[in-house]
């Protein structure tokens, strides 16, 4: 189900010279089981976990070493051949979807956790490592890397910085951003930079915060430190029921206004909690309008002083039904349902679209009133997952992508939410990153001049737009064939 | 306030340096100043603010202390302390001089509290980067980049920042203990799940700040130990602390801030010395020599910058290594193709 922009029918005979001289030149530099060129070892690359779009690269190249990951930029940036580099390939918005006659570089190999410093509190590690290995790789010391993305078992280091991910956890602790204090860089010319250090600032300006979060258009993570955190002495979920979304907003609204940062703030409606409850038997109240988990952690005291104080809250605001978790396994119960909401709602339809805006709060239910809206105008059934604590919101649209049109349809319907998102003051990507899915929808955020200088900020890396081209800032192409929908501004 | 938009603006295209201004407090920061005064005063006023939403939004010529007011009516605060280090400071100065105060290595630095900025860059475009809301990835993180760059790359128009409730209890905590004790011990306590907030070491004694839940901080004082410092001697220790009002910062000699890692160990490095940041700032009075200084800094894995006053011709901070500086040249070429804000301020190439 390729959409047709991003499939590369044949190439022509130039391109396949071109093709077969870069493969040449490649192979020269990298060991033959560090270069993939045949179509069914090129396969498995050919999307990321936004499988709905799809593109054959020229070469997937799998170095070992860093001198080989520099020699393959090098060949790259020499025959201006476009590079994508992968981590897992778990991204949501196609990030790492491949670019047409492009090479795709996996960083797969470079899993080695280089070192732990417990009393500076930082792992250095290889960016192919996992996120859930750095907190496994820190449990001893009791530390562990704070953002938890819901596909942290699998998901890099190196992806995690590219697309500066959050998770559940990071009201209370803070996004990629917030945990990453230095980085080792390959740009594509193959120039290697350290940016940041084990300071806690540097000198000039804060290229870490750009570098992070920039889909991988700007350079190659060769080695991160990141920050380790002193794993809370304990925790505890409090699950409330609302009969209402407006109810369930207002009680997050209430938390926050007494004082309170809950380690999570997590909000799912009546079709993702029947999903979830489906997959996990948490024992969610199937009849309420919205499920709101709200954690507290740290000390026992301070636990059960918060939990204590949350629960007169949310009481207060209305809610029909309140589960305090008495053990360790029965907290993780509760969040399983949540964590594992994608997978859910995979299992009750065959396809399905993650959205990923972020909007003001106080707009909740004015957004899910016109999704619902949306989804019977479009005839697809749409499921709500919310990050209520930083107002983060994942709609998650069903479709059936055997029928006719159905996946240009849920794509439509995906766009209608971004806008919407952007209308009420919020944003078209909250986590997941622009990547190809989204890019379009930029020119509804930004302006033509904005999005000029995110293309200056581009080149002031990349100059010749080799890295990841095509994502995440629009081209004015993009913006012009999207503003004949009348949508751009 | 569209009348000051379109006077900055015809300003700007005129293409000659400017000085970006606000309040002056921090005039004395940076590079040497050059270019006439574009004033950013007045040009104010909170734009928006959404406490349950935990958000802030201001024109940058907003004083600093009217925010702070305004967030503490809402038990609000911006949790890492920015100093004002004069009455006149402006959100957008503070922003642009990125400087964090006691806080910063437990709550996060003024660029982590930073959600978005409008800018107007040299051409006189307005943009906006980031926007009112926590999580947004939409676009490169200009608003950060902005942050701490003294005004090179732009006139920050208005800024949005994420703000957190004032902690629900505090106290503070006296040691006495030789400086590589302090270092020990503020690292040592810094991996355990402790309600730790801000930290001060100077001459022979440690002050440690807690904040957070009272449970949490009763139970880290139990732990800790130490002697317990009355409640009004230890808000103004740490607003002395915050706007460098102390016997420490008094004077002419100059002042020299050390950015290293926490765990660093005790420099040899003449003057008097405090330590802040659980060991990640060190500050350093007196004349030194500048490239026995950076180097000493440079070793220890961070670096070393004349924060105030001395001789600015050695550099105001730490020289960047030439493919970071060409990444800087090319940013700066492209947000102000003119070189007309502050040339000069943070780097003499910028």
């Amino acid at each position: 189900m390729s959409l047709q922009e991003h499939s590369a029918d044949g190439p022509p005979d130039a391109a396949a010279a071109d093709r077969a001289v870069l493969l040449a030149e490649l192979a020269r530099v990298l060991p033959s089981d560090a270069l993939l060129f045949a179509d069914e070892d090129l396969k498995p690359y050919e999307c990321d976990g936004l499988t709905a779009y799809r593109c054959m690269p020229w070469a997937v190249v799998l170095p070992q070493s860093e001198a080989q990951v520099l020699a393959a930029l090098k060949v790259c940036h020499d025959r201006k051949v476009p590079v994508v580099v992968r981590g897992a390939g778990t991204g949501l918005s196609g990030g790492a979807t491949p670019v047409v006659q492009g090479v795709v570089l996996s960083l797969a190999k470079f899993m080695r956790i280089l070192e732990i410093d417990p009393v500076a509190r930082l792992a250095r590690v290889q960016p192919g490592v996992r996120n859930l290995a750095i907190s496994e790789a820190a449990a001893p010391y009791d530390l562990y890397y704070a953002p938890d993305p819901s596909s942290q078992i699998a998901c890099t280091i190196g992806g995690n910085v590219a697309e500066n991910s959050g998770g559940v956890h990071c009201l209370k602790y803070g996004l990629t951003v917030h945990n990453v204090t230095k980085l080792r860089v390959a740009l594509i010319n193959g120039e290697v930079m350290e940016i940041g250090s084990h300071a806690l600032d540097d000198p000039g300006y804060d290229l870490l915060a750009l570098m992070i979060g920039s889909e991988g258009m700007l350079g190659v993570v060769l080695e991160a430190t990141v920050k380790l955190t002193p794993k809370p002495r304990t925790a505890q979920v409090v699950m409330a029921s609302f009969d209402s979304v407006i109810e369930a907003g207002n009680a997050v609204a209430a938390i926050i206004a007494a004082g309170i940062i809950p380690a999570g703030l997590e909000m799912m409606d009546k079709l993702a909690t029947a999903a979830v409850e489906d997959f996990v038997h948490a024992g969610y109240d199937l009849a309420a309008a919205a499920i709101l988990l709200a954690e507290s952690d740290g000390t026992a005291e301070e636990v059960a002083e918060e939990i204590a104080t949350m629960s007169v809250l949310l009481e207060n605001s209305g809610a029909r039904q309140l589960r305090i978790s008495q053990s360790e396994a029965e907290r993780l119960k509760f969040w399983a349902g949540r964590k594992a909401a994608f997978p859910a709602v995979g299992r009750i339809t065959p396809d399905y679209l993650c959205m990923d805006g972020t909007i003001p709060r106080k707009h909740l239910a004015h957004v899910l009133t016109r999704i619902a809206e949306l989804s019977a105008e479009f005839g697809l059934r749409c499921a709500n997952v919310f990050h209520a604590g930083d107002g983060n919101l994942h709609p998650l649209i069903m479709f059936d992508a055997r029928n006719p049109g159905e996946t240009e349809r849920a794509i439509a319907f995906g766009a209608k939410i971004l806008e919407l998102s952007v209308d009420v003051g919020g944003t078209i990507t909250g986590e997941h990153g622009v990547g190809i899915e989204k890019v379009k929808q930029m020119c509804v955020q930004f302006s033509r001049e904005e999005i000029d200088a995110f293309h200056a900020v581009k080149a002031a890396f990349d100059p010749l737009a080799l890295l990841n081209p095509g994502k995440a800032v629009p081209t004015p192409r993009h913006c012009s064939e999207y503003r004949l929908t009348g949508s751009a501004r | 306030m569209r009348d000051r938009v379109d006077e900055f603006r015809s300003r700007i295209l005129e293409r000659k340096p400017l000085r970006l201004r606000g309040g002056g407090s921090k005039d004395f920061y940076g590079g040497p100043l050059s270019g006439e005064i574009l004033d950013t005063r007045g040009y104010s006023g909170i734009v928006g603010y959404e406490p349950t939403e935990l958000v802030i939004t201001a024109r940058a010529g907003t004083p600093l202390v009217e925010i702070e007011s305004a967030l503490a009516t809402r038990r609000q605060v911006i949790a890492c302390e920015p100093p004002q280090f004069g009455a006149g400071a402006t959100i957008g100065g503070t922003v642009a001089a990125g400087l964090s105060g006691p806080r910063r290595a437990t709550a996060g630095s003024l660029r982590d509290f930073v959600l978005g900025v409008k800018l107007m860059d040299g051409e006189g475009r307005e943009l906006n980067f980031g926007g009112q809301v926590m999580k947004n990835v939409a676009g490169f993180d200009v608003s950060r980049l902005v942050t701490g760059s003294l005004g090179t790359l732009g006139l920050i128009l208005e800024v949005s920042l994420k703000v957190l409730p004032q902690p629900l209890a505090e106290t503070t905590l006296r040691f006495e203990m030789p400086q590589n004790q302090a270092l020990a011990a503020m690292n040592r306590w810094a991996g355990q799940p402790l309600p730790l907030a801000a930290s001060c070491w100077q001459d022979g004694v440690l002050t440690l700040r807690l904040c957070g839940a009272k449970a949490a901080v009763l139970a880290a004082c139990e732990k800790l130990g130490g002697e317990r410092v009355a409640e009004s001697d230890a808000a103004s220790f740490w607003a002395a602390l915050r706007e460098q009002a102390g016997e420490f910062f008094a004077g002419d000699a100059p002042l020299w801030r050390l950015s290293l890692p926490s765990v660093a160990p005790p420099l040899e490095l003449p003057g008097p010395l405090l330590i802040e940041w659980g060991g990640a700032q060190r500050w350093l009075r007196g004349t030194v020599d500048v490239a026995t200084l950076r180097e000493t800094a440079a070793r220890a894995g961070g670096h070393a910058s004349l924060f105030r006053g001395g001789d600015k011709s050695g550099g105001v901070f730490a020289p960047l290594p030439p493919a970071l500086m060409e990444v800087h040249r090319r940013l700066k070429q492209s947000f102000d193709p003119y070189g007309v804000f502050n040339p000069g301020r943070l780097y003499p190439e910028l």
